[in-house]
């Protein structure tokens, strides 16, 4: 096994949104499941991967040396409107979804803070949103997906019959299961394509969580913002409902349905290092925090400003400069609520300069073995991979989430270890022992795979 | 795999008792690091490198048969390595200093050093090339040294042979640049290991650790060359516009 030492034809650096810790791999588009199929049949030793739009932030969509399937052709998107189901090729995007299905008055079940994601890949990392406490995650409202396994066959995978184990072995499975390629899920219907958003502005940690812990029956939707640079812990809580006709103006009702966002700029690939430093986060935290209304309600705001403000700049990533960043995200039970003030004050202790930090109450898992999201907390702070000091901070907190009884999230993940991901999720064997059915060869795997020893 | 603060889990060492390798593993976050791998002659000396890295709590650290003159060898040795797992960095650590006077005296001695610290390295060199290009990530480390920068009067037969290493590592970098697998060339100035023992002291002399903190600093931050330490960058830049009458009567 020779080749040439310089970079060949095809062959791709890929890294995650967090660009950090890149591989090489050569990228092969599939525009069908027959190229899918003959792709997972002919893989070499390196094995094979689908990507979808490479917004995992670590290295769960990347595989050093391996065969990365681009899949993003196959897109096809069939909404029955009366079923209030769409089918979705694995490669098409929720934002395409969402502007087939908005203006017919359905939306996505689940939608993350990005639509820039594929529907194979919301699947794959079992994705949550702001109304998990009400709705759980994206793949517990999947009744049908397609597979090819490790040996080249298409599998139909559903949760109600003897396919249920397999497929929820591959809701949450981070695409090491094999290669989706369409998937059915429910829709719900909305009235319009507007938001009806209450914001409250709230001085200290404690406050904001016990407005989310009664709060969070009153609303689809609640998040809250929180600026780890102040050591109040001072927050802005966002609850919302989908809009419905009557509460919209008469301007906005002649567009009740209208849905076009649009990407107002990209973020150019010349940030410095250490742009984002403490000082700059304090400046952009503190007018963050004054920028939103003290107690606002009933406030009309569109799909994309209430679910993806981010989706606005595109390679938002950039501004973190080359080193690039990472996202912390655990989940503790209600029993160790302390710990989210424990993580915000130990970041805090290093100086992160973290200004896209979001605070949730997640709802009751699901059957998935590898699911991220259980019954508590979530936190998730951004922070600059170059941090001096990071490396062992995180650590430290890993062990407090373990012994808690929580876990991080493999699609933000870039650095836990073996050790911790096998002790977070206990139920990894039961997993590994049906992948190992649906790709008895091993084919299917990634860097996070490796790292983790999945 | 390295994660995303660089930290490697993997790290193979060729010349698997050297200070100056067996310190720079130490300076990387034991936590993260899965398998070590101390590739060297079989000899006391190896096992005691085993023992007392795995006392120091790093997990997997193992021995295999090196040797850098066995050339024919080393793909078979590269490829069972690698087979066994993704290697993170590898550090090109062996390198005999000869003894000058003797090697003038018979030319086959001479030949011995380059054979080991020259021909054996650029061997096993490429043979781990190929191999993180096939995984798509990694490092190689070549430890060069500041004599290859200017050959001296005392030490030219060892300084030919890094001068020639130190080429082959930034070509090879070169090579491989956009490939995900990288190569990190050091050059240390004197520093004090056995190897260097009972010799006099140059200027800016250090030990085995500070070089191992310097070269994982320069790994986290992928740079291509780093001096050890890093002053002597400058000291040798100005030394390399000496002109020979003058560098030629240079103490040593």
């Amino acid at each position: 096994m020779t080749q040439e030492l310089s970079l060949q034809q095809g062959e791709q650096l890929l890294t995650g949104w967090g660009r950090t810790a890149p591989s090489l791999a050569q990228v092969v588009p599939c525009t069908s499941t027959a190229e899918v199929q003959e792709a997972v049949r002919t893989a070499g030793p390196r094995g094979v991967l689908v990507r979808g739009l490479g917004r995992s932030y670590g290295d769960a969509a990347q595989s050093g040396g391996a065969r990365v399937l681009d899949l993003q052709s196959i897109n096809s998107i069939d909404y029955d409107a009366e079923a209030g189901l769409v089918t979705a090729g694995a490669g098409a995007s929720l934002d395409a979804v969402m502007r087939t299905i908005v203006p017919l008055g359905a939306f996505v079940p689940v939608t993350p803070g990005t639509r820039m994601i594929t529907v194979g890949g919301a699947i794959g990392a079992d994705v949550h949103g702001k109304n998990h406490h009400v709705d759980g995650t994206f793949g517990a409202h999947v009744r049908q997906l397609s597979l090819v396994d490790g040996n080249g066959e298409l599998r139909e995978l559903n949760p109600d019959d003897s396919t249920s184990a397999q497929f929820w072995t591959t809701i949450g499975g981070m695409g090491l299961t094999g290669a989706m390629t369409s998937a059915c899920f429910d829709v719900i219907p909305i009235e319009t394509s507007r938001m009806s958003v209450d914001t409250k502005r709230v001085d200290d940690l404690e406050e904001v969580m016990a407005h989310m812990v009664t709060g969070d029956s009153r609303y689809r939707y609640t998040v809250a913002w929180i600026d780890t640079v102040s050591a109040s812990g001072r927050g802005i809580i966002t609850s919302g409902d989908h809009a419905s006709l009557d509460q919209l103006s008469d301007k906005q009702r002649s567009t009740a349905l209208a849905f076009a966002p649009k990407a107002l700029a990209s973020a150019p690939n010349l940030f410095p290092p250490g742009l984002l430093n403490k000082l700059t986060v304090k400046a952009f935290n503190e007018a963050w925090f004054r920028r939103a209304p003290l107690d606002r309600a009933d406030e009309i705001q569109s799909i994309g400003a209430f679910f993806h403000p981010l989706d606005g700049v595109q390679n938002w990533n950039r501004v973190y400069g080359p080193g690039g960043f990472l996202q912390y995200q655990f989940v503790v039970p209600d029993s160790a609520s302390e710990l989210v003030r424990v993580a915000l004050d130990r970041l805090r202790g290093i100086s992160a300069p973290s200004f896209l930090t979001v605070l949730k109450r997640f709802g009751e898992a699901n059957p998935a073995p590898l699911s991220f999201p259980k019954t508590g907390w979530t936190l998730a702070a951004d922070v600059p991979a170059g941090l001096p000091g990071l490396g062992t901070v995180l650590d430290e907190l890993d062990d407090l989430v373990a012994d808690a009884g929580g876990r991080l999230y493999l699609a933000k993940d870039s650095r836990q270890s073996p050790q911790m991901f096998a002790r977070t999720y206990p139920r990894l064997g039961e997993w590994q022992k049906i992948r190992d059915e649906l790709d008895p060869r091993g084919v299917f795997t990634s860097d996070l795979a490796r790292r983790l020893s999945i | 795999m390295n994660d995303a603060l660089g930290e490697p889990q993997a790290i193979l060492v060729f010349g698997g008792t050297s200070e100056i390798a067996l310190a720079t593993v130490r300076a990387f976050p034991r936590e993260r690091l899965r398998r070590v791998i101390l590739a060297a002659r079989p000899s006391a000396g190896r096992d005691a490198a085993v023992a007392a890295l795995t006392a120091d709590g790093i997990a997997g650290v193992c021995a295999v048969d090196f040797q850098a003159q066995a050339t024919s060898e080393h793909g078979a040795l590269v490829d069972a390595i690698f087979d066994a797992g993704d290697i993170d960095v590898t550090l090109l650590a062996f390198g005999v200093l000869g003894d000058q006077l003797a090697e003038e005296a018979s030319p086959d001695l001479a030949v011995e050093v380059a054979t080991t610290n020259y021909t054996g390295a650029l061997s096993v060199g490429l043979h781990v090339a190929q191999r993180l290009r096939s995984q798509g990530h990694g490092t190689l480390v070549v430890f060069s040294s500041v004599a290859g920068d200017r050959a001296r009067r005392s030490n030219y037969i060892y300084g030919s042979t890094k001068a020639g290493l130190d080429a082959f590592g930034q070509g090879l970098g070169d090579a491989l640049h956009g490939t995900g697998a990288k190569v990190l060339v050091v050059r240390p100035g004197f520093v004090r290991t056995k190897m260097t023992a009972g010799m006099a002291e140059a200027p800016l002399s250090v030990d085995p650790e500070a070089v191992g903190e310097l070269v994982v600093k320069a790994l986290r931050k992928g740079r291509e060359t780093v001096y050890a330490p890093g002053p002597l960058r400058f000291l040798m830049a100005g030394l390399k516009t000496l002109p020979r009458p003058v560098f030629r009567k240079l103490p040593r």
